[in-house]
């Protein structure tokens, strides 16, 4: 054999190992590597509850309140099978909207209210002038009463 | 080795003195591409392309952030490349195009991750957060800064070769978890607008800016890396004859 391709082997033979080995890793990990965890995760107790995580979702429509003092604002984060009731006192992203993604940082209460210490909006990876996002909710709301 | 029939195929370029007049040639084209298209981008991107329809103007970052990302990425995956092409090969110019391109690379994974974390601010409400795809773009921050230490720091040249394309094709496997971070795990960063496996989900003008903008980065990485692979190759073959023979040229104002 040529040293060239003896050479080959080596490396492609390295390379091939360290990928696997750090397959192995990332899926021995895959826990540790999630930001948030989906209401539903919580539900099944997939989610640490006794220590202070994350739960990701959408901002439930019609669920946002302020109290009385203008700082604390409560709403439900939701990934739609599962609600997710939250208590959070601080200034929000200005992201932050009803039906939109959110991330918050916090603790599960007894009562099952979380109480949030952060609050995050998660915007997606769509990109549209004002006239054809209006446009994309009028063609929903068509739709919408085609199908009623 | 040196048959009529190899001197005249493009591998003869992999000869650093067949490439040093070769890229001197090159360099300034891709330059002059670079300029004009940066300035074509930055216009479309921050005139001509519209608001967003949820984030207002601050989207416009998207013009720097993206390229920047990408050629963060790629740059790294043709560091590597280089590397083990040179351990295979065991050719000169390899190992010098691997560590021309590794300032480059990292200027770019620092710009990313700036301009990241100016957008960040305003639309999540965090500068940083410790999710898979900002954490795994930091870490190949590292590894380009650990590349360009470990090469300038070994005095041998071959061992210093050696090392760095060792780095490059360890963190190479970084690459594609920053890619697929935002779908293999639950991440604050959005998923990717561009991909080879759907339709862009971004108007027209938007997605046209963002990658003339990419196009510019591409030339003027090319450029770049031409104009410091010649000087590493000036410093490397210093003692050579034919090096000798450029510096007296350049010296009398002719061109090399």
């Amino acid at each position: 054999m040529k040293a060239r391709s003896k050479r080959l082997m080596l490396v492609g033979g390295g390379v091939a190992l360290l990928v696997a080995a750090v397959a192995l890793v990332l899926s021995a990990f895959q826990q540790n590597l999630v930001f948030f965890h989906t209401p539903s995760e919580v539900a099944e107790g997939k989610a640490p509850t006794g220590k202070t995580f994350r739960v990701g979702g959408m901002v439930e429509e019609g669920s946002i309140r302020r109290e009385a003092d203008g700082l604390t604002v409560s709403f439900a984060i939701t990934d739609t099978a599962r609600v997710i009731p939250v208590s959070y006192r601080g200034t929000l992203p200005d992201l932050f909207k009803e039906g939109k993604g959110a991330v918050v940082q916090g603790k599960l209460e007894a009562d099952g209210t979380f109480r949030a210490t952060e609050v995050l909006a998660k915007h997606d990876e769509n990109y549209m002038p004002p006239e054809a996002a209006h446009a994309v909710e009028q063609a929903a709301k068509a739709a919408e009463t085609v199908s009623q | 080795m040196n048959s009529p029939e190899r001197s005249r195929s493009i591998f003869r370029f992999a000869a650093p003195h067949n490439f040093y007049p070769l890229a001197g040639r090159l360099a300034p084209c891709f330059a002059a591409a670079a300029l004009v298209l940066g300035v074509v981008g930055l216009w479309l991107g921050f005139f001509v392309a519209p608001t967003d329809a949820t984030q207002g103007e601050v989207y416009r970052v998207i013009f720097i952030h993206v390229p920047a990302a990408w050629m963060s990425m790629f740059v790294y995956l043709v560091m590597a490349f280089w590397s083990a092409v040179g351990l295979v090969m065991n050719t000169r110019l390899s190992f010098i195009m691997s560590q021309a391109l590794a300032p480059t690379g990292a200027m770019f994974c620092f710009i990313a991750l700036w301009t990241g974390a100016l957008w960040g601010k305003p639309t999540w409400g965090a500068y940083w957060v410790w999710d898979a795809r900002l954490t795994s773009q930091l870490l190949l921050l590292f590894l380009y800064f650990g590349f360009i230490a470990l090469t300038r720091a070994i005095e041998d040249p071959r061992r210093a070769d050696r090392a760095g394309a060792i780095i490059a094709l360890v963190g190479a496997v970084n690459v594609p978890i920053i890619y697929f971070s935002v779908q293999w795990w639950n991440t604050l960063h959005q998923g990717a607008s561009v991909s080879l496996n759907k339709a862009p989900s971004m108007a027209a003008t938007m997605l046209l800016g963002m990658l003339v903008m990419a196009i510019a980065a591409w030339m003027y990485t090319i450029a770049v890396v031409l104009w410091r692979a010649r000087s590493m190759i000036l410093e490397r073959e210093r003692h050579t004859e034919w090096v000798g023979a450029v510096l007296e040229r350049e010296a009398q104002g002719g061109r090399a």
